[in-house]
């Protein structure tokens, strides 16, 4: 699962999807999250990235990175990664 | 530098209210053509319809007879306007009169007074009491419904529906009932507004969204924006709304106006399921009230409608900006008793 096309998300952390029309305001953190999920990077790049340069212990990540692609994929901001293509 | 054309365009549904007509953002956008020099020429049908007042937006306004007190009486008025006021392009915008002026199309352009509105089949078999023929037809998804005529065909059909269902009138207003009690009350609110046939319809659970598109007549989309409402009055009318990028919807509106050859404005009313499906609910064969949303988003529907009107061939629109919002507001307007008091004696302001 991927970020979807035309999800847009600005320095703040406001982020938009033109499709269903919905906005949302995202953290420091998470907007670094979804700044790496949209260069496709993997989870495991993410974890070392984030538990790198924050006091966070890795399955305590992983808990709250797995929450959070829950959340994206319950508000339909992701999607397969086939759809990403062309 | 290149003169702009003068037109003289009448304009109806003056009515800016919070169950708003399109008339004053259909004129909006007709002023912002860089074509056309514009003349508008407002019919209302009440005295206290607010774009009367706004002489920045109407420059001459005649009161018409409403569609109820017969069509040949409302068509005798217009050509009556039409001898003292020249109109080039006639713009209906509601639903109810809608009919009378497609009838008259031929009699209104040998008067010179031309028009850019649905076919009559068109009209009808969109109509609410015909949607589930028009979505087996044209392979559209669409909510069961049935028009009921009294209280106790409704008693009897309501009872192959699941509640919530959507009491509806022919022309406006839709209510949810969540039980027969509830369904009959809107059945006589609805019929004393509207008259008969109330159409009761499934409930489809989801996000309305709405489109807005314009047909060459052709089977072509000259132009299609979607949109989500943001906030909706008691009225369930859009105060605010955003444009999509939604490649479903286009989809579905160039579908529906290919195989209905459409001709003129409409809004598609949908509702989008959780697993992104897509039910037609109605079509209103007009432009809607937020069309300068559109305009907004870069595609001035109702100044293509007055080019195809005048027989200017126009190249569709291929682009819309997605996330523009419109807000809409209320303003008070000040004016004169004397201004009232020439509309109403003389019936022109």
């Amino acid at each position: 699962m991927r970020i979807k096309r035309n999800i847009a998300v600005s320095e703040s952390g406001f982020l938009f999807d033109p499709t269903g029309g919905e906005s949302y305001s995202i953290n420091e953190q998470a907007l670094e999250i979804f700044n790496l999920l949209k260069e496709k990077k993997t989870n495991d790049e993410i974890k070392n990235y984030m538990t790198d340069i924050y006091d966070v212990a890795s399955e305590d990540f992983e808990k709250y990175y797995f929450d959070f692609l829950g959340m994206l994929k319950q508000y339909r901001l992701l999607e397969d990664d086939e759809q990403n293509q062309g | 530098m290149m003169s702009r054309t003068r037109v003289n365009i009448a304009v109806t549904g003056l009515n800016n209210t919070d169950n708003p007509g399109p008339g004053v953002p259909v004129i909006r956008a007709l002023r912002d053509s860089k074509e056309f020099d514009i003349r508008i020429i407002g019919l209302a049908y009440e005295n206290l319809e607010p774009g009367i007042y706004m002489h920045d937006i109407v420059d001459k306004t005649y009161r018409i007879p409403y569609p109820s007190e017969g069509s040949d009486v409302l068509i005798k008025r217009v050509l009556e306007i039409n001898s003292k006021d020249k109109i080039d392009i006639l713009i209906p915008n509601f639903d109810a009169e809608l009919m009378a002026f497609m009838k008259a199309r031929d009699i209104l352009l040998n008067a010179g007074i031309h028009t850019f509105l649905p076919e009559l089949k068109q009209f009808e078999e969109r109509h609410k009491t015909n949607l589930p023929e028009f979505g087996k037809k044209y392979k559209v998804n669409v909510p069961a419904s049935n028009p009921v005529s009294t209280l106790s065909e409704l008693k009897e059909i309501a009872e192959e529906y699941d509640y919530p269902v959507v009491i509806k009138g022919k022309f406006y207003d839709a209510y949810i009932a969540n039980n027969y009690e509830q369904a009959a009350l809107y059945f006589h609110k609805i019929s004393a507004k509207w008259g008969l046939p109330v159409v009761i319809q499934e409930f489809i659970r989801g996000t309305e969204v709405n489109v807005v598109a314009l047909g060459d007549g052709n089977g072509n989309t000259i132009g299609a924006v979607p949109m989500r409402k943001l906030y909706i009055t008691d009225k369930g009318k859009a105060w605010s709304g955003i444009t999509l990028d939604d490649s479903n919807m286009l989809d579905l509106t160039h579908h529906i106006i290919s195989s209905t050859r459409w001709r003129g404005g409409m809004e598609l009313e949908l509702i989008k399921t959780d697993d992104q499906k897509f039910y037609l609910i109605e079509i209103n064969p007009r432009i809607p009230a937020w069309v300068y949303l559109a305009v907004g988003a870069g595609q001035n529907l109702p100044e293509a409608l007055v080019k195809m009107a005048l027989g200017i061939e126009v190249k569709p629109f291929s682009e819309y900006k997605k996330g523009v919002i419109f807000v809409r507001y209320s303003y008070d307007l000040i004016t004169d008793i004397k201004e009232f008091e020439k509309l109403s004696m003389t019936e022109e302001l």
